[in-house]
């Protein structure tokens, strides 16, 4: 069985038709990668698999735990499936070791002593075990999603949804966050990322998604998909991107 | 000019004045704690709370922010009680203070919550937390911190303003002055002396919450 499955989603904002049908079914382990133009519905889908955006038409569950607009009914599909966003949106007021611990301590309601033990052990997962006390603004981009990751791992999710996590980031930053997410990948971490990183791709994913217009355009294993290109949407994607 | 200063009359009445300030002081401990509070409850309701709410708690904030605090207080102690709700002074006074607080807080603290980033909420949603834990854990303290200057100066606003409730017989730092005065004539002295100590209160209540806001907000909030 699958351990996210994507079943006819469709979803609206207004009359503008963003996600027109779309049916993934993605196995324990998978790396996937999302590509496609903006627009082009990939984030929106990713968002709406973390329960951030409803559902207008289809279903979507992870393990389980089916996506329903109920805080009861997100907060169990959040506790399968944790989020890193593109801009970090690391706690300001707390420490680095202080982010990793909240969530723990208020949703699963660990002990402080567990809960920071925890939080030791994630942020040396991610090399950023010194880093237990530092505040945002004392770490870089590439150390502030780091620390993100270490956050939403601390939750023990069966699976890790990635938007452009490393958009953000000043070139020289990007491979060490990669680096973090391919060391998760080979632990056996089921990971959808949104990215415009196609050597990475390439390199760590399982399957690739082109997106195109609210559909998937194309999916395959990455040698198929770059190698290969079936449609001229994805060729000319693939032209506009790799130089 | 052939006044001659004398500043020993008010020597005797000294325990009057003590207990004044005392009074002052009380007035705007429990005037802002509450009234912060309910401020913040407030806040929330307008910001983030459920729809039906939204339009109650308006409608108390413009109510209390246009009208005068001298008539908030005279409808709460001498208009409340033809309905049967019979308070003392100082529970008049201090009620009217956290109401009036409350509206004014709330407008502020609003204003920070608004500032927030829809990624902050975003970023405790993904990790579990309902609504509220969100507000609570994640949103509310960086909001504070934001306003925390112009919260400061409506608090020490309102301690300033207590000295209207002497209007209604509540024994402050204004009624204290008031009465020394109608005993032995002294009014530059007793006046001089009241602004004194009122101009000492508010900078040690500025140090205060300026304090308790280094206490607070251990860094500074870079968004």
């Amino acid at each position: 069985m699958s351990l996210i499955e994507i079943t006819e989603v469709k979803k609206r904002f207004g009359d503008n038709e963003v996600l027109k049908g779309i049916n993934i079914d993605v196995a324990a382990a998978e790396v996937i990668a999302f590509i496609g133009k903006s627009g082009s519905g990939k984030s929106t889908l990713l968002r709406c698999i973390n329960g951030l955006e409803t559902i207008d038409e289809g279903s979507i569950t992870v393990a389980g735990a089916q996506l329903l607009p109920d805080e009861i009914h997100l907060k169990a599909l959040r506790l399968k499936v944790g989020m890193i966003f593109q801009q970090f949106n690391l706690f300001p007021h707390l420490t680095a070791g202080r982010n990793v611990m909240l969530s723990q301590m208020v949703v699963k309601k660990v002990t402080e002593k567990d809960a920071e033990a925890m939080a030791r052990n994630m942020l040396d997962r991610v090399g950023l075990g010194h880093k237990f006390d530092a505040y945002q603004e004392e770490l870089s981009g590439g150390q502030q999603q780091r620390v993100a990751i270490a956050r939403a791992l601390a939750m023990q999710p069966m699976a890790l949804l990635c938007d452009e996590i490393t958009s953000a980031l000043d070139p020289e930053l990007v491979n060490e966050v990669l680096a973090v997410v391919k060391e998760l990948a080979k632990e056996g971490m089921t990971l959808l990322m949104v990215t415009h990183e196609m050597r990475f791709a390439r390199e760590v994913c399982s399957r690739v998604v082109f997106m195109h217009q609210g559909r998937v355009h194309e999916i395959g294993p990455p040698e198929e998909v770059f190698a290969n290109p079936k449609t001229p949407e994805l060729n000319q994607f693939l032209g506009v991107t790799e130089h | 000019m052939n006044y001659t200063f004398d500043f020993s009359s008010i020597g005797s009445y000294l325990p009057v004045l003590f207990n004044g300030i005392l009074v002052t002081i009380e007035l705007i401990a429990v005037g802002a704690t509450f009234g912060v509070a309910l401020g913040i409850f407030c806040a929330w309701a307008r910001a983030l709370g459920p729809i039906w709410l939204k339009p109650i708690v308006a409608g108390y904030v413009e109510l209390i922010r246009n009208t005068p605090f001298l008539i908030q207080l005279f409808f709460i102690f001498f208009g409340l009680p033809s309905i049967g709700i019979q308070l003392t002074e100082m529970q008049g006074a201090m009620l009217t203070m956290v109401i009036n607080l409350g509206a004014y807080s709330c407008e502020i603290v609003r204003a920070g919550i608004q500032a927030t980033t829809k990624g902050q909420f975003e970023a405790g949603w993904s990790l579990g937390m309902t609504r509220f834990e969100t507000f609570r854990y994640v949103v509310l303290i960086p909001s504070l911190q934001r306003i925390w200057p112009a919260l400061s100066s409506q608090i020490v606003l309102v301690m300033l303003g207590s000295a209207v409730v002497s209007q209604i017989a509540a024994e402050d730092l204004s009624f204290a002055a008031n009465f020394i005065q109608s005993r032995n004539f002294r009014a530059f002295e007793i006046y001089f002396l009241a602004t004194a100590i009122y101009l000492a209160l508010a900078i040690t209540l500025r140090q205060l919450l300026r304090g308790l806001g280094w206490w607070l907000f251990p860094r500074k909030a870079t968004r």
